[in-house]
Formats: structure tokens, C-alpha cells, sequence
């Protein structure tokens, strides 16, 4: 993650199923208990403060909807990566668009995602929305969600399961922390 | 039984009853697979739904498709799917259309007729007169054509984008990116229904060892 303190150089694995590291976070702790403040780049800081928080915006069009469903319940639990479901364009910072993409959505779908505020991510979600898939020659189906709009992670599948989708939020966290600027 | 659908069990001389129940407007009658199809007359057909639903309790439309033979005359067949819940059986009407000659609306008496022939109107092209709201109902806004036409090509005419210039969706001819599948039905990786060449000896070699 963007904070990243020396560890002391004990040498020490805990074992499988203890507690973390504690003389990790008692050094994080003695660090901001001497000096009530903890130095970071800006850059790690934005980063760490963007990739903890994805809230996204629920776009299920189809059957691709239930996989993102099951990837926020408590089996795969996607909360525990700061990523909560938001209803609202307004309040979310990435976009997953999962299922089929028809040519009759395609406008909503365009004006929710202008409606996200700035920084903004798009995830592409099963073979519909990467490249329309199944229904690539039907005269209603838009061959692409990305010819709609900019996607970040294309996440393959029909459906995706619903680790392949935390996969594919993992990956976004790591292109996020990879480009490194404070502008998108 | 001629299919693996569930058991229907027409009910005793169902088929004599329909034919003098419909009458004059009916053109044929088709019992099939343990069903009831009647063909009837398409100026008729509201008077022979009203007289089904009353007098042969045929309480609920359930569904209006549409077909397309492309070789007839009236291309167009509008299918009226009808259950009777009390006497739990199933009925199906047909009536026979072109594309110019409208089909009388049974939203008078099903309700639920407004938004299936709406239906039928989008994907077919089939009038419905009477309906006071025949719009289209599932294609795109401002859609031309009618898909579900044999004539019409699988992936219409348009398809659309985002233009970054014009700061909306676009809609442009249709360009494909992949060609249609061709399937090679000769490669055995496709599912060969056929002695594959080379094949045939195996069979020989066969017989050779038993005699």
C-alpha cells in the first residue's frame, strides 16, 4: 500500500493464522506517538487514498450482474478492499459494466458515466460488454462497451466469476498505484 | 406422446366443440402433438376470441407471436396463445397477415393485448388496427425496420459509438471489425456426422479380425 515504513529487521514470520506482524504496527504506532505525524509522497498518498476507496457504480445490464453481485457478499466480500456499491454516478469512482450493452442503453450509459466525478475508471465485465460476445452481429448490441466509453480493465469471461472480477479490481489498484500521477 | 413436453390431456371432444363454437370463420382446424391449433379467418378474429373467452371459457391471452413465411402471400401469421384455467387447457388461434393489410386489435378484450401486439408491431411490422398505442416497444429510439423479418439482415444497418468530436453518441452504417463465422461442417474438430475419410478402413479391419 502507499504507506510503507521500514519494518524492523527481526527476521521473524509469524505463523499461519496469528495476528499480523505486531512489531509493525507497535513501530507504526511509536512513530505517530513521538512524532504525531507520518511522512508519505504526495503521489503514494493519492494513491493509497484511490485504490483504498473504489466505490463503484452498479451498472449490472445482464447475467454478468449476478457475478458482481456475489462478489460483494460475504464469500468474496469485496468491502475488505474499501470498494462499496453506489447507486449514484456522482459518488463513485469506477464504473463496472457488466452484461450486454445494447444499442438503446448505450446513450444512459455514456451520460452516467459523465456524470462520475474525476478520478473515474471504467471496468469491463464478461464478454458482452468487451467486445459484445455472444451477440457480436445482432443488429441491437453495441460490439464493445468501449466504443462508448474509455475501460481501464477488461475482464474476461461468460460470466466472469466472481474472483475473476475481484481479480480484475486488484488489477485496477495496481495500474492506479502503477501511473503514479496526482492528475488522471 | 409424440414430444417429451408435459402430458396434455385434451379435453373430450374438444375439437367438435371449437368447430361449431367458431363456425363460418373457422378455415382449419389442426390438432397436433395433443394441440389445438385454429386458423380462422382474420376479420373475424375478434368475434371469435370474445366467443371463445365467454362461451368456451378461454379466460387469459397468454401470448401473440408472430411469424414470417417469407414465400406466401400474407407473409405475416399472428399466433394468439389462450388458457383456460377453469377447464386447464390450451388453445392456439392463427390469423394471416401482409404487410399492409392491418389485423383487428383484441385490446378490447384482453387489456394485456396492448403491449403484445406492440410487440408483434416492432419486430414484424404487423398492423394492429384498433390499438390505440401501437408504438414500438423494445428497439432502440427512432429505430427503422423490423428485425425479426426474414429479409432483415442480422446486424441491421447502423451501429453506434461515442464521437469525442461531437461530444455524444453517434450512429454510423455498419462497419464489421470480424466477418461472420464460416463453419467448416468437414473438419472433425466441428462435429463430423460423417465417416471421416480414412475412417472407413477401420471398420474393415475390424471384420478382417473377427473372420
Amino acid at each position: 500500500m502507499g504507506v510503507e515504513l521500514e519494518r524492523p529487521a527481526t527476521g521473524r514470520v509469524p505463523a499461519p493464522g496469528t495476528q499480523p506482524d505486531p512489531d509493525f504496527f507497535k513501530s507504526l504506532s511509536d512513530e505517530v506517538g513521538n512524532k504525531g505525524f507520518l511522512v508519505t509522497s504526495t503521489e503514494e498518498l493519492f494513491q493509497w487514498a484511490r485504490t483504498g476507496s473504489l466505490w463503484w457504480m452498479t451498472f449490472g445490464l445482464a447475467c454478468c450482474a449476478v457475478e458482481m453481485i456475489h462478489v460483494n457478499m460475504p464469500r468474496y466480500d469485496m468491502e475488505r478492499f474499501g470498494a462499496a456499491p453506489r447507486a449514484s454516478p456522482r459518488q463513485s469512482d469506477v464504473m463496472i459494466v457488466a452484461g450486454t450493452l445494447c444499442n438503446k442503453m448505450a446513450p444512459a450509459l455514456r451520460k452516467v458515466y459523465d456524470q462520475m466525478s474525476e478520478p473515474k475508471y471504467v471496468i469491463s465485465m464478461g464478454s458482452c460488454a468487451n467486445g459484445g460476445g455472444y451477440y457480436h452481429y445482432s443488429y441491437s448490441v453495441v460490439r464493445g462497451c468501449d466504443r462508448v466509453v474509455p475501460v481501464d480493465i477488461y475482464v474476461p469471461g461468460c460470466p466472469p466469476t466472481a474472483e475473476a472480477l475481484l481479480y480484475g479490481v486488484m488489477q485496477l489498484q495496481r495500474k492506479i498505484r502503477r501511473i503514479g500521477t496526482v492528475e488522471r | 406422446m409424440g414430444h417429451n413436453a408435459p402430458a396434455v390431456v385434451n379435453p373430450e371432444g374438444i375439437a367438435d366443440e371449437l368447430r361449431a363454437l367458431v363456425g363460418a370463420d373457422l378455415i382449419a382446424l389442426v390438432e397436433a402433438h395433443d394441440e389445438i391449433t385454429l386458423i380462422v379467418a382474420r376479420e373475424s378474429i375478434e368475434r371469435v376470441m370474445v366467443k371463445l373467452r365467454d362461451e368456451a371459457a378461454y379466460q387469459q391471452l397468454m401470448e401473440i407471436a408472430g411469424v414470417d413465411y417469407l414465400d406466401r402471400a400474407e407473409r405475416f401469421e399472428v399466433v394468439y396463445h389462450l388458457l383456460s384455467v377453469t377447464r386447464n387447457h390450451r388453445v392456439r388461434v392463427k390469423v394471416s397477415t401482409d404487410e399492409a393489410t392491418p389485423v383487428p386489435s383484441v385490446t378490447a378484450i384482453w387489456p394485456v393485448a396492448g403491449w403484445l401486439e406492440r410487440e408483434v408491431y416492432d419486430m414484424y411490422g404487423v398492423i394492429f388496427s384498433g390499438n390505440e398505442d401501437l408504438r414500438r416497444i423494445l428497439t432502440d429510439y427512432g429505430f427503422s425496420g423490423y428485425p425479426q423479418r426474414k429479409d432483415f439482415p442480422l446486424t441491421g444497418y447502423v451501429e453506434l459509438r461515442y464521437s469525442e468530436e461531437d461530444k455524444r453518441v453517434v450512429y454510423e452504417p455498419v462497419k464489421l471489425a470480424q466477418d461472420f463465422r464460416n463453419f467448416d461442417f468437414m473438419s472433425p474438430w466441428e462435429g463430423a456426422q460423417y465417416v471421416l475419410p480414412g475412417d472407413e478402413k477401420a471398420s474393415e479391419n475390424a471384420s478382417e479380425k473377427k473372420a
